[in-house]
């Protein structure tokens, strides 16, 4: 009996004790969520830096939580919508997401540093209308250009287009190497519609029309919509990204690249890292500058952002997570190890250094800097257009369905253009 | 228990014993709880009659088929007479018929491209043409099936388990494994250049498409379909088999006259089930082909889909009226079960 009461004086006294001492430091802990996708090694970078920042900041533990980019761009707006969304999230379609985006400015401690920093690419993050914003960074600008397999043509013993070649030099170079080597797509473009774009712009598409609304269907897109047309119908393009596939679903041709099946794939920056590790040394592979057309050699540009949402519960400490990833030793790191394109200005004029990469991707990260340089206005305007992806997922879809022989294109642009309309409207209605 | 040696009998009278201790201690708090509610219940039950308890007791039941069958069907009709993007009904613009009227929009419904909305209608198209082959398909590939599996062959036991085999896999795993035989690098293709032929790009050609998505799904599928058509099969009274016999009636005659009258009750409930499981096919097509070529494997589920969650206006008005049409189709799917059900019944 007397060891009984012992027992249980002792189990009552400690959970005294861990109520007084211990229960406060526990309620003062705050967790945040972040959402998070990967196409290389970031997610395992960033996984390290936030255990970083939660040994140097106790208060705040962060649950990184990794999912497949699909669920970031299907998933997390229907969880924000619902006020169920994680406190930040790395997402790709700012523009639309720019509704749920808080603005941290009244919890940041040096506002100036993202303006200098980040300010062309807060553009893209804020609502229509808002010119003031700081809803989070860039964790990293992306620049759409071709991949080739260098490998694949000298064993066709073809010279490679220099730089300022046009699109169609490069269609009938790639068309030769295949022909030689066997490989099945001597050209492939993702199937989307930043990818597409990188070819219109460089068409002389402008994409807006004169009252600033979407005016998709110009010269300069059918001369691009014609060239992807043609090549699938001459065999340049192979159509089982293109046509293999309905609606707005993604397609790369990442496998094949990495399986030397593709002499030229238009990608971009954010395979770098992945190429250079799973390449590795079964042939060489370049980055090569946006070819050229009518409209100039401009490439598209993209990219991912940190962003915090307005349904948090703690800006404060949200603030301070993105703070210390945003500051400049940080980030530099961060875009290191990644083998990212900078998305800070600051950065981008100091230079990243790349210890990390290998030969074949410093080399590409390099062009791809220079690529960024030189994109043109339209281009940017068109990334940073809140509906930008409503114009881009219509383009792919239909002229999908003309590339796979269900539509001509003349329907297709029809369809373009009133899928482009109808769906505005619907957003737009309150 | 003459039989068990008397060696043995003890033993199983512990573990008798120590079985129906454990039962009894399993069920003990279930008992007390009915115990609880005795008395609720005998109240009730003098409240509102003996007769009306039925109700009572169905009403737990009734509560969870309430919340998560007709509350979403509710959710669902709501949403299908407003518009806009916002996802709380009480945020979205009420606008009546319009998404309907978007729908049905059409110069004429035989020709996809020439409605409003094409997608839609290809995806009709699309469903229409797989429920008519894959149907057919699955209901005379289960029916010889069972035919042969009711047949007193050897390894009977074990090819019973090989066809209901895929039944058990998820749709997600059936695809994958097809798409890895059949994509341009697959399975397939290393056979027939093996044999000396062309890669054929499966995905790329919409013949083949269909003709895929159709077999993958019936080879998913059949397995359940046969259980049904055998379960049909064995009911059959082997005395009338026996008089055929007797009477030298050859077997096909026996199979037109016997076994399949017979075992029509079964081949309307498998051709109604296929019908429904076909009208409502999406994750199996969705993996394999993505809808493709082109959208000529789209399904009308896989349209509301991507109408509702990976368009970037994410529409849900618009899918949502699209679920209300494909809903009001597989009710009528649903009654014409229920009536081949009563008159299996009859």
């Amino acid at each position: 009996m007397r060891v009984a009461t012992s027992v249980i004086t002792s189990f009552l006294l400690s959970l005294l004790a861990a109520t007084v001492f211990g229960g406060p430091v526990a309620a003062e802990t705050t967790t945040l969520r972040m959402t998070w996708y990967s196409d290389g090694n970031e997610g395992e970078v960033m996984a390290d830096l936030l255990k970083r920042f939660h040994a140097q900041n106790k208060d705040i533990e962060i649950v990184l939580d990794q999912v497949p980019y699909k669920a970031v761009n299907e998933t997390l707006p229907v969880q924000l919508a619902s006020g169920q969304g994680p406190d930040m999230a790395r997402i790709v379609d700012m523009g639309g997401l720019s509704r749920f985006a808080l603005d941290m400015r009244p919890f940041l401690k040096d506002p100036t540093y993202w303006e200098t920093n980040f300010g062309p690419f807060l553009e893209w993050m804020r609502p229509a209308g808002d010119t003031k914003a700081i809803p989070g960074f860039m964790t990293q600008l992306t620049v759409t250009g071709p991949f080739v397999n260098k490998t694949l043509f000298e064993q066709a013993g073809v010279a490679m287009p220099g730089e300022q070649s046009t699109w169609e030099d490069w269609a009938k170079a790639v068309k030769q190497v295949a022909d030689k080597v066997q490989a099945p797509f001597p050209l492939a473009l993702d199937r989307s519609g930043h990818r597409f774009y990188a070819l219109a712009v460089s068409q002389g598409t402008q994409v807006f029309g004169a009252n600033g609304e979407p005016d998709v269907v110009d010269d300069g897109f059918k001369r691009a919509a014609q060239l992807v047309y043609d090549w699938h119908k001459s065999g340049v393009m192979s159509k089982e990204l293109w046509g293999s596939v309905s609606g707005t679903a993604y397609r790369g041709a990442n496998d094949e690249f990495k399986n030397a099946q593709v002499v030229m794939y238009l990608s971009g920056s954010w395979q770098i890292s992945q190429f250079a590790k799973t390449i590795g040394d079964a042939f060489d592979w370049v980055a090569v500058p946006n070819p050229c057309g009518p409209g100039g050699c401009s490439s598209m540009p993209g990219g991912a952002g940190l962003v915090a949402f307005k349904t948090t519960q703690h800006p404060k400490e949200v603030a301070r997570v993105m703070e210390y990833l945003a500051s400049e030793p940080v980030l530099a790191e961060f875009y290191s190890r990644s083998l990212f394109v900078p998305g800070h200005l600051g950065l981008a004029k100091k230079g990243i250094d790349y210890p990390t990469a290998g030969p074949d991707a410093a080399a590409a990260l390099k062009v791809f800097t220079v690529s960024a340089a030189q994109i043109s206005p339209i281009a940017y305007r068109t990334q940073g257009y809140g509906n930008s992806r409503i114009v881009l997922n219509a383009v792919i879809s239909r002229l999908g369905q003309a590339v796979s022989g269900e539509t001509t294109l003349e329907d297709a642009y029809k369809r373009i253009t009133a899928d482009v309309a109808q769906q505005i409207s619907e957003r737009n209605k309150k | 228990m003459p039989d068990i040696p008397s060696a043995i009998r003890p033993e199983r009278g512990i573990a008798i014993g120590a079985f129906s201790r454990l039962g009894q201690s399993a069920v003990l708090p279930v008992g007390v709880a009915l115990r609880l509610l005795d008395p609720p219940m005998r109240w009730i039950q003098r409240m509102i009659g003996a007769r009306q308890m039925a109700y009572v007791f169905l009403l737990p039941n009734f509560v969870f088929f309430g919340l998560f069958v007709f509350l979403p069907i509710g959710i669902n009709i709501v949403f299908s007479v407003t518009g806009g993007t916002a996802l709380f009904p009480s945020q979205r613009p009420y606008v009546g018929g319009d998404q309907f009227a978007y729908l049905f929009d059409c110069g004429s419904y035989l020709d996809p491209a020439s409605c409003r909305e094409d997608h839609f209608w290809r995806g009709v198209a699309n469903t229409a043409k797989f429920i008519v082959f894959q149907v057919t398909a699955m209901v005379l590939i289960s029916l010889v099936t069972a035919l042969v599996l009711n047949m007193k062959i050897r390894g009977r036991g074990f090819f019973r388990a090989v066809y209901f085999f895929p039944v058990l896999l998820s749709p997600v795993v059936v695809a994958l494994i097809w798409k890895w035989i059949l994509q341009r690098d697959g399975l397939l293709n290393a056979a027939i250049t093996t044999l000396g032929g062309q890669k054929i790009l499966f995905f790329v050609d919409p013949s083949w498409a269909m003709f895929w998505a159709v077999f993958v799904s019936v080879w998913a599928h059949m397995g359940f379909y046969t259980l049904i058509l055998l379960a049909g099969l064995q009911a059959i009274p082997a005395d009338l088999y026996e008089a055929a016999e007797m009477d030298a009636t050859p077997r096909w005659r026996v199979l037109i006259r016997i076994t399949l009258p017979l075992l029509w009750p079964n081949m309307i409930v498998v051709i109604v089930l296929a019908l429904i499981k076909g009208a409502q096919t999406f994750d199996e097509v969705f993996v394999l082909t993505g809808g493709g070529p082109g959208t000529a494997t789209l399904m009308v589920v896989q349209y509301i889909y991507e109408t509702a969650f990976s368009s970037q206006v994410q529409n849900f008005g618009l899918a949502a009226a699209a679920s209300v049409v494909l809903g009001v189709v597989l009710f009528v799917l649903t009654l014409l079960q229920f009536a081949a059900a009563r008159r299996k019944e009859v």
